[in-house]
């Protein structure tokens, strides 16, 4: 296994939204380096003919009828929000579009 | 004379007779609380005007001669990963510092359906991601056997809480030993129920294929009546069994094992135990065979790999389901000065609100499931959990319940393993195997450890949905000992109120 | 030198690929009892679930899993026997989770395929569209972006976050790779959109409503020289929201990727936003590096297993494919393509069709419903259906076929109906509209026209039948218009030795 570089914490810390220092993504590579070190023993047994377990137990079909229940009140839904404006989310500029 | 020291069942019996109020005893709590919280720190919340509110409620139903739930009255603590409509709800984290649910988990519905009085909510590692509640973000909880010790974690306060009669009973939850672990740790009694039995809804997520919500009390009769309680089918929770609960408090007060066959798991035993553990278990097995129960030795050759995949398994499950935590809908917000986009902010907020395991355990996570990756890390681990769930379905064709002791140590000291987050994560190696199978399984206090004189904790483990069982065993197992020792072990915890 | 889009398909092959995202119709959301109306006042139809509140759960809306089922079906996929829910992670403020809970690997439905027909040079032409998959995932909230250049406070930007609609049920359908559509391409395109909605709408699963982004379509392509048998890069644009902008949104994309290739440029692997206005595309933001979904099975539910008697109970409720049916109808009523092409742009195949089973003579069913009725609907803004009912126009028919109306009476009973002053009878009744058949009555009427034309009576009694014509209108008019003109003319004609 390749070793975890800043980079590749940098990488990670991006697509996890997490602003990491300089000196954090070092410190975070090697004990990232030495936890993947003691879990990748899982690839030792791991062989291609077992199935993967996603879920403990094996369940299937649940569903709920399509029928409307109350809402959280406007009031409810925005009590924890940390801004609020025109009955909605305020949130900082979303940059780019979709 | 009902007090803090009774059991639940014994304060239900007096609540019913009216021979106490629930205010009375609340209060008797809320005092002992103030009076020990100081130095336990096992609260992050007290809600002593709604506890009282809701004593006094419970006490005009029953003097109304409403018929009431068998806990009816009866206060209990609820580890802070709940939520609880209006009540702040922290998961152990700053960046949920403030937030107060618009909602009721559905446990936390299920206690206020069944009248038991919530004190308040307890402390606990940064979203269930520890084993010590060294993670949390408001401080360690003190182990009542000695506060220079961990209660474990990372149901830690709730644990400790009930160890120090600060409450009858408490609720944890379970992802890779949050529960067994601090219950072992502290000397009282935890239950991780069968995944599914008890539901999810409304408990904020560390690992949702492993969480699992269950009871801490002091006897194995008590830990049994809040089972009953909180367990049961809930339609909103997809992962909830539809099944009748299993008649745990009936299994609790059988008292009796014979013919029941005991295997005990090789590889959670011998080397890698503290000996004053191992030397507890075998004592225990002595009872239990006195019980007449049959022992066999069983394998579970691909435990060892158990712990490994758990620490792909949670850490991939925890970085999906923490990434709500953004600032943009509730909790923290920081660094929103006007001039950055919410990218940024999301980013400042996430780096400022969460703690140094939690990050560490996302970007694990976020590792082992990117692409390039996710066969090699997730997907081996998922395997492994197929290896796992095999082990113990050819344990079980072999013996009714598995058992092994709870943790390889006793108590540690705060500070001894936190910076070496490999040597904590071994904590769980005897519990995670749980979680992996998705069975139930119990802690139970079974003496102290000669060389420390800190509690130990056996676990006893049963298939998917025959969780009374381990009640039925556990129950025995604590009779023979209290005839042993002639008083329940957390007599022999210090008195707090005078400890420094 | 540029080349146009005739010279760009004559030299460059393009290759199509269709997204279509369907908002189902479901009463409520995806994975929480929330309502789905749309238009509702900002964050009313929000809960713990679809807010991402820490500790919430989804469950699935069955009614969602049966709509997709039958879309499946209807496209002629075939139904998985498990299929599974995945997390596909990434941040998006309007996303409350910062996973949207969709389908990756294990899809409901896949390998279906629609047949759509357009006119070409050589006519009608059957172009086979292969659907690779279809899957379920849920819609987001939406932004509102405020402040800018348009603010007056200089800094001051931010969004507006709305959630009802995160959560919404919404199916992926997924074509593969078009080939071989030539010049046709954006027509294929769009007929393929055009079916798929009238499907979609058929089978009652959503409101297919373009504008009200209740479906909307990216579409892809790429260009490759004639011939040359490769692949080229495409670039995937979206925010086509009307049937005409799919093709003009194709139309403009294949000009500007053979114009760039032409002058020797790369094609960017994009993401392009169709500009209804100009009918060109603009680029989106580029990702500075591929988005990495991290996608896991999603834990908090279990597989869908339907079973072969649940879909086959879903296939048995599958109404004739649209295309299908309008051929039938067309075939039955005899109608002329631009006659058929009428009804069904105007909606209104389903009212003739109840209006026919109801009695009414197909030809004066279509009538009816596209001329006068559609005309007092335009001059009311509304629809021709809410008017008046299938059942009052069949009766109104059936007066006219029976002779008890006259077109020009029946004009006035439908516009009684349709201002509410009741039935066609009560309408008939009130306004005293019937029909003058009474013989005697017209006899009396036709014997004062001859007396008053005595030279045409004569030239009619001389076999000069056209001559009849003045005389019948002397009738209608001495009858105000409630004579049956038919009638008087065969009793004129009868009166004067021609019968």
């Amino acid at each position: 296994m390749a070793a975890i570089s800043r980079d590749d914490v940098a990488h990670l810390a991006k697509l996890a939204r997490i602003e990491m220092t300089p000196a954090e993504l070092d410190h975070m590579a090697s004990e990232l380096e030495q936890i993947l070190g003691a879990v990748k023993r899982v690839q030792e047994v791991a062989t291609s003919d077992i199935a993967p377990t996603s879920h403990p137990l094996s369940m299937s079909n649940v569903f709920r009828d399509d029928v409307v229940k109350p809402s959280l009140t406007n009031e409810e839904a925005l009590s924890g929000a940390p801004a609020k404006a025109d009955e909605r989310f305020k949130v900082p500029q979303i940059l780019g579009e979709e | 004379m009902t007090n803090i020291h009774s059991t639940a069942a014994e304060m239900a019996s007096a609540l019913a007779a009216k021979e106490i109020s629930s205010v009375e005893l609340t209060k008797q709590h809320l005092d002992r609380i103030a009076a020990v919280d100081g130095k336990i720190n096992a609260f992050l919340h007290i809600d002593k005007a709604g506890a009282l509110e809701q004593a006094e409620v419970i006490d005009k139903k029953r003097a109304s001669g409403e018929k009431l739930s068998p806990l009816a009255g009866v206060p209990i603590a609820v580890k802070d990963i709940l939520a609880q409509k209006g009540i702040p709800t922290t998961a152990g984290s700053k960046i949920l510092e403030g937030w107060r649910p618009p909602y009721d988990s559905t446990v936390v519905a299920k206690l206020k359906a069944a009248s038991v009085v919530i004190l308040g909510k307890t402390n606990m590692d940064e979203f269930a991601m520890g084993s010590s509640t060294e993670n949390s973000a408001y401080g360690t909880t003190q182990n009542p056997w000695d506060l220079a010790r961990t209660p474990g974690g990372s149901s830690g306060g709730s644990a400790a809480a009930v160890a120090a009669f600060e409450a009858p009973l408490a609720i944890g939850t379970d992802t890779g030993g949050s529960i067994r672990q601090p219950a072992a740790l502290t000397g009282i009694v935890g239950v991780k129920p069968t995944y599914g039995a008890v539901s999810r809804y409304g408990v904020v997520a560390y690992s949702s294929s492993l969480d699992q919500v269950g009871p801490f009390a002091r006897t194995v009769l008590d830990t049994a009546l809040l089972h009953e309680a909180i367990a049961g089918h809930d339609e909103r929770d997809s992962t909830s069994i539809n099944a009748p609960v299993p008649q745990v408090v009936a299994a609790a007060k059988r008292l009796d094992v014979k013919g029941m066959k005991i295997g005990v798991i090789k590889e959670l035993s011998g080397s890698g135990f503290q000996a004053g553990i191992s030397a507890r278990i075998a004592e225990s097995i002595e009872l239990l065979v006195a019980a007449g129960a049959e022992i066999v030795e069983v394998t579970c050759p691909n435990f060892e790999y158990a712990l490994a995949a758990y620490y792909l398994i949670a850490p991939s499950e925890a970085s999906s389901n923490l990434a709500r935590f953004d600032s943009m809908r509730y909790g923290l917000r920081v660094g929103d000065d006007g001039s950055r986009g919410a990218e940024e902010v999301m980013s400042a907020t996430r780096e400022a609100g969460f703690g140094k395991e939690v990050k560490r355990r996302i970007i694990l996570g976020t590792y082992a499931l990117s692409s390039g990756y996710y066969d090699a890390y997730y997907g081996s681990a998922q395997k492994v959990r197929t290896l796992v769930k095999q082990d113990f379905d050819n344990a079980f064709a072999k013996a009714d319940v598995l058992i092994s002791p709870v943790t390889p140590t006793t108590a540690f000291k705060i500070g001894e393993k936190s910076n070496d987050p490999v040597a904590m994560y071994l904590s769980d190696i005897a519990t995670i195997p749980v979680n992996m199978a998705g069975i139930g399984g119990m802690s139970l206090p079974v003496g102290l450890a000669d060389e420390d004189g800190l509690p130990v904790g056996l676990q006893i483990m049963a298939p998917v949905m025959q969780d009374d069982r381990f009640y039925r065993v556990g129950g025995t197992l604590e009779a023979a000992l209290l005839s042993k020792w002639g008083q329940p072990i957390l007599s022999k915890a210090p008195d707090l109120t005078v400890q420094k | 030198m540029t080349l146009d889009y005739k010279a760009a398909t004559e030299k460059y092959e393009p290759t199509l690929g269709l997204e279509v995202h369907v908002e189902l119709n479901t009463n409520s959301k995806m994975f929480c009892s929330c309502a789905t109306e749309f238009g509702a006042s900002p964050n009313t139809q929000t809960c713990p679930v679809c807010l991402g509140l820490p500790g919430a759960l989804p469950v699935v809306n069955g009614k969602a899993i049966e709509s997709t089922i039958l879309i499946g079906l209807a496209l002629n996929c075939s139904i998985a026997p498990y299929s599974r829910f995945a997390r596909k992670n990434y941040f998006y403020p309007d996303m409350p989770k910062n996973f949207q809970t969709s389908q990756y690997d294990e899809p409901i439905c896949v390998d279906g395929f629609l047949d759509v027909e357009i006119e070409t040079d050589e006519g009608p032409k059957v172009f086979r569209v292969d659907i690779e998959r279809v899957h379920m995932e849920e819609d987001t909230g939406k932004s509102l972006h405020v402040g800018g250049s348009t603010g007056r406070i200089h800094g001051a930007e931010y969004s507006l976050l709305d959630y009802n609609r995160a959560g919404i049920p919404l199916v992926e359908i997924v074509t593969r790779i078009i080939p071989g559509t030539g010049k046709y391409a954006p027509q294929v395109a769009r007929a393929y959109v055009t079916q798929l909605r009238d499907i979609l709408r058929s089978l009652g699963v959503s409101d297919v409503k373009m504008e009200q982004g209740s479906l909307r379509c990216d579409a892809n392509v790429s260009l490759a020289p004639i011939g040359s048998g490769l692949l080229g890069t495409r670039s995937e644009t979206k925010n086509v929201n009307s049937l005409r902008s799919v093709e003009r949104a194709l139309t403009g994309e294949i000009e500007r990727q053979a114009n760039r290739l032409e002058a020797g440029e790369r094609i960017i692997q994009e993401t392009r936003h169709f500009l209804e206005e100009s009918g060109l595309t603009r680029p989106g933001r580029s990702k500075e590096q591929a988005e990495d979904y991290r996608y896991f099975p999603e834990p908090d539910l279990v597989p869908v297993t339907p079973d072969a008697k649940w879909i086959e109970e879903l296939r048995a409720k599958l109404p004739e494919n649209p295309a299908d049916r309008r051929k039938r109808l067309q075939r039955e009523w005899n109608v002329p393509d631009s006659e058929m092409n009428s009804l069904i742009n105007a909606e209104l195949v389903d009212v003739v069709e109840e209006t026919v089973k109801l009695g009414a003579e197909p030809t004066r069913a279509r009538t009816w419903w596209l001329g006068e009725i559609s005309r007092l609907a335009n001059e009311k803004e509304v629809a021709p259906t809410s008017l008046i009912s299938t059942a009052f126009v069949a009766e109104i028919i059936a007066l006219i076929s029976s002779g008890d109306l006259t077109d020009k009476l029946a004009r006035q009973v439908v516009e009684g109906v349709v201002n509410g002053e009741g039935s066609p009878k009560e309408v008939i009744e009130k306004r005293g509209l019937k029909v003058v058949s009474d013989d005697s009555a017209l006899m009396v009427a036709i014997e004062a026209a001859i007396a008053a034309q005595p030279d045409t009576a004569e030239r009619v009694r001389g076999g000069n039948i056209p001559a009849a014509g003045a005389l019948i209108g002397a009738v209608m008019k001495a009858t105000g218009g409630q004579a049956d003109a038919s009638k008087v003319r065969e009793l004129l004609l009868k009166h004067l030795g021609q019968g």
